[in-house]
């Protein structure tokens, strides 16, 4: 029987796809098959677009042929015998249609990709990206439910698994209207000798099924993750899964316990694709055959067909293959948590993922094909006709601002910069006991290991979407480069990446060249730092028909620490503290207009192009790490997001103590022509790789020169911490505290009470 | 051999705290050993001294917090244990576990702003006159932090009086300065009460703040420690002149 083109095109196959799976098949695929081809070749599971791109990647290369790319990296943790493994990953278009319980399995989802590794789970970050949240039209409160409920969504799941959720990022931009971002980092510990293995083997082996029972929901999960969000999509709400965090604690436990025994030869989660992609990739990755039946599948409801059945995205559920004679007692230890384990199938030697319902054959397919041999695209890029435009943009053309003080107040309160407490505490921070810098209190988070002798690590998420957006190459790279420089802040070396690409729709020549830029832009910063990226996650069609998100390559970054370093902080301490402004040689004259908030809030423009100096930003960036290992700072933060002044006020309000801002202007003239600097563009310009550093005069200040000195770059003494309750620089602002305490901390819990 | 400094520490499916009290007990703090208590146990090990509820979300706090928990068998021994007057330690969702066993009166109902909330928060020592309180001194002023979602205490008039009358108010939610304001409980929590306690010779403490997660300086606070080290004391004092058995 001819199959009505109609099915397949639905499920989002091409013709040609199709024929290459009845040449596969060398007959015609059922409708079973069909679904389950659909969805693993879909761009969400077979990264058919983004394949061929991401080679610039070496480790993702290296891997990719080796065959062995694993559900997360391993970063080794110094000698210890503990690895640290990490991944990060979008939950968009579910959250961006039901928010609480896409966010919520967005974090559950990545969750298990760490602990089938044998992890267990330590920290959670999440980097979240909403539309403006600011006045009453209809899209701001459409926003500021999205915030509301993937904040609530995040918190619930994280804190009910017992996971601290320690840190991550939000922005607010327009071009996140209809296109929120959720992409969840989990970071979990190993011993190195026991990575426990995605990949099947042993003929004859059994295979179990654990966790939560196969329900409806879900289904083409992955498929609708693939295609642009439209007015329908809304009806999709059915497609999001929901999340049972206390099941998935039971899973951890019961996991990692199972593995203990030794008796699992290999193990899956089943996220993206269910049951479908956890044979098929299990099978694949050891070339070998899996053979189950639908029928011994525990299932929340009768009648569900092979096809439902395979094809359901049901969270909390994990697929392993375990070794022959040893099935009871392997059981036994899921029982105990009160979880499902059902014997499902066996490992066979045909290559095959063969599905049963009741012994008959339902689908019939090699497990390669489904699992690797997705085709690949290699798409039409072209550099869209705005790029020449922003960056050709005057940015000299303005009047200076009459109020300074208030323009710092109304960057303190727009959205992206404004504290973010109103989020962290809803999320527990602090369970597991580890947490040393909390949210707030540093440029990343630092949690000290107990199982790896208290070995501390450095964890970040960043990416400045507007940098992106104006040059994609750099931008990436500036992403990069502040994940490195907050790693190095709290004064831990960076060591590796996990990357979550959301981009627009890539069947666009813009959305592509996006695309393959800021991969380029990310490879090489990443290289350039040392920091390789491991493991990561593709998302694209972020996009309504009016509006394309900015390229948003999120950066999640694991720095180790030296033993006995101390963490450093970026609150001002002590009355007459030193302040200096880190910044590479020769970058004073750069105005950092491009790309800042300043110029954005102030003159609603998004424009500029941005720049990056690596050389400048790795010396800058190994200055304040020898300063921190020889304790010689106070406080270290970076002068991103609003500029040094922002830094400065947001160290003032962590430390609760004043500055005085005291600058040369000389030090900020342009190289060449000795121009001043504008005011706003010292206060408030985004040049990239600087600190704000604060020291205590005398030995320590000059310590920190002579390591500024030998590194080449410029420390540019700018004040001085004052116990006086005031922020002021001479002759140009000066406000009080509070004012600034309001701004900052006031904003979103303002905004949120609005409803 | 009974060793009075060991400790039990309950494990619930969905308990999240009870490493970290473990941890806090033996290794941060030193101070004896920690055994857990698997939820379907039906007797408490001979030779422990104290045990610990920990925080968490025990069966998913399915119902409610705590409704489930009260129903599974080791609790029933903790409640023996408890009435003989056996030294037991609620935290979080243990607070709520022993309220809905009836061990201490009233109740832990949803945040007064409706969202879950973990931050340190100051609390004052009400009385050093409790096993795990005596090596505070009365009035002081510690940090230690809460995270929870259902943690305002309510109760009765008659049961808040007499709460008042008994001194078996432990600790209240209070400013930097240790005062008792309006405000000072960011859960909304009846006369700011963060932590009671009960039982025949006050060895049942029910409390919100997690003092597992203030033992040292790098957590950001030790304003739990003197509480272990209060358990200690009691213990070995306990420990040299048997005044309890244990069923």
């Amino acid at each position: 029987m001819a199959i009505d083109p109609k099915i397949y095109r639905e499920m989002g196959l091409n013709d040609s796809e199709y024929g290459l799976i009845v040449e596969t098949l060398g007959r015609e695929p059922n409708y079973t098959e069909i679904g389950m081809y659909s969805v693993m070749w879909s761009e969400h599971c077979g990264y058919k677009y983004s394949r061929p791109v991401l080679k610039a990647f070496a480790e993702y290369k290296k891997a990719q042929e080796s065959g062995a790319l694993e559900n997360a990296g391993v970063v080794p943790l110094g000698d210890t015998g503990w690895g640290v493994v990490f991944k990060m990953e979008s939950h968009n278009h579910p959250s961006a249609v039901e928010p609480y319980q896409g966010a919520a399995t967005g974090v559950g989802g990545i969750l298990r990709d760490i602990f089938t590794m044998g992890a267990r789970p330590v920290a959670n970050l999440d980097s979240l990206r909403f539309g403006t949240i600011t006045g009453d039209s209809d899209t701001a409160k459409r926003n500021r439910y999205l915030f509301e409920h993937v904040v609530k969504g995040v918190g619930d799941y994280g804190n009910c698994v017992g996971v601290p959720t320690v840190g991550g990022e939000i922005y607010f931009h327009p071009c996140y209207n209809g296109n929120p971002l959720v992409n969840a980092m989990s970071v979990g510990i190993v011993r190195r000798d026991r990575i426990a293995s995605a990949k099947a083997s042993g003929i004859g082996n059994p295979v179990l099924y654990v966790g939560s029972a196969t329900g409806r929901d879900g289904i083409h999960g992955a498929t609708f993750a693939s295609v642009t969000l439209t007015e329908e999509s809304e009806a999709k709400r059915a497609n999001v899964q929901v999340g049972d965090p206390f099941t998935e604690k039971l899973l951890i436990e019961a996991t990692l316990e199972a593995l203990a025994t030794g008796g699992i030869v290999g193990i899956q989660d089943m996220g993206a694709a269910g049951l479908t992609c956890g044979t098929s990739e299990m099978a694949a990755k050891g070339g070998v055959g899996m053979e189950i039946d639908v029928q011994l599948v525990p299932r929340r409801e009768t009648g569900m067909t092979a096809y439902e059945t395979m094809l359901s995205e049901s969270q909390e559920r994990m697929l392993a293959v375990v070794e022959c004679g040893r099935e009871a007692e392997v059981q036994a230890v899921f029982h105990k948590w009160g979880l499902n384990a059902a014997y499902i199938g066996t490992v066979t030697d045909s290559g095959r993922v063969v599905v049963k319902d009741d012994g008959v054959v339902k689908a019939d397919i090699p497990a390669k094909s489904l699992a690797d041999d997705c085709p690949t695209y290699f798409l039409q890029a072209a550099e869209p006709e705005y790029i020449a435009r922003v960056q050709t943009a005057d940015l000299t053309k303005f009047a200076e601002p009459d109020d300074y003080g208030a323009v710092l107040l109304a960057l303190l309160a727009s959205p992206t910069i404004a504290s973010k407490r109103w989020v962290w505490e809803q999320y527990d921070t602090q369970v597991q006991t580890q947490t040393e810098v909390l949210p707030g209190r540093g440029d990343a988070a630092v949690i000290a290991l107990r199982e790896a002798n208290n070995a501390r690590i450095a964890l970040t998420t960043d990416c400045n979407p507007r940098f992106c957006y104006l040059d994609p190459f750099v931008g990436a790279q500036i992403a990069v480069a502040e994940a490195a420089r907050n790693i190095s802040c709290v004064g831990a070396i960076p060591r590796a990446v996990t990357d979550c690409l959301n981009f627009p729709s890539p069947e666009k020549p813009s959305g592509f060249w996006q695309f393959t830029q800021a991969v380029n832009g990310m490879a090489a910063a990443c290289e350039a730092f040392g920091t390789p990226v491991v493991s990561g996650n593709v998302s694209f069609y972020n996009e309504t028909p009016d509006n394309a998100i900015y390229p948003t390559p999120t950066v999640g970054m694991v720095g180790v620490f030296a033993p006995d370093v101390i963490p450093c902080t970026l609150d001002f301490k002590t009355d007459g503290d030193l302040i200096y402004l880190l910044r590479p040689e020769g970058s004073g004259g750069i105005t950092g207009y491009a790309g800042s908030e300043y110029l954005s809030l102030q003159h609603g423009l998004d424009a500029g192009k941005p720049a990056l100096d690596i050389a400048g930003e790795i010396a800058v960036q190994q200055t304040v790490r020898d300063a921190v290992t020889a304790g010689l700072l106070a406080s270290a933060h970076d002068a991103s997001d609003g500029g040094a002044l922002v830094a400065i006020a947001e160290s003032c309000l962590a430390g609760n103590r004043g500055a005085e801002v005291r600058v040369a202007i000389a030090e900020f003239s342009d190289p060449v022509s000795g121009a001043d600097q504008p005011w706003s563009a010292i206060l408030f310009g985004e040049a990239t790789s600087r600190i704000i550093v604060s020291v205590t005069e005398g030995a320590a200040q000059n310590a920190l020169l002579d390591i500024a000195e030998a590194q080449g770059i410029e420390a540019v003494y700018i004040g001085q911490v004052k116990k006086n309750d005031r922020l002021d620089v001479a002759g140009i602002m000066d406000v009080p505290l509070t004012a600034l305490r309001d701004a900052y901390e006031g904003a979103i819990p303002r905004l949120m009470d609005k409803g | 051999m009974n060793s009075p400094l060991k400790i039990g520490v309950v494990m619930f499916p969905g308990s999240n705290c009870d490493r970290d009290a473990a941890c806090a007990w033996a290794d941060d703090l030193g101070l004896g050993e920690s055994v857990f208590l698997w939820h379907t146990e039906t007797a408490i090990p001979a030779g422990i001294g104290a045990v610990v509820v920990p925080g968490g979300f025990s069966y998913g706090d399915a119902l409610r917090a705590g409704a489930i928990a009260c129903f599974a068998p080791i609790m029933t021994e903790v409640a023996a244990f408890a009435k003989d007057g056996g030294f037991v330690l609620g935290i979080c969702n243990g607070f709520q576990v022993l309220c809905e066993s009836g061990l201490l009166p009233g109740a832990l109902v949803r945040n007064e702003q409706m969202r879950f909330l973990c931050r340190p928060v100051n609390l004052r020592v009400e009385t050093t006159d409790s096993p795990f309180t005596n090596r505070y001194t009365p009035g002081e002023v510690v940090s230690i932090p809460v995270a929870h979602g259902e943690g305002r205490y309510v109760c009765s008039p008659e049961t808040l009086a007499e709460l008042h009358r008994t001194e078996s108010v432990l600790f209240r939610y209070c400013e930097p300065d240790g005062t008792v304001g309006e405000k000072s409980a960011a859960n909304g929590s009846q006369d700011n009460i963060a932590g009671i306690i009960g039982g025949v010779r006050r060895n049942i403490l029910g409390m919100m703040p997690h003092p597992e997660r203030a033992v040292l300086p790098r957590l950001g606070s030790e304003g739990g420690a003197k509480l272990w080290y209060s358990l200690r004391e009691s213990l070995a004092i306990a420990g040299a002149e048997p005044v309890f058995v244990i069923a």
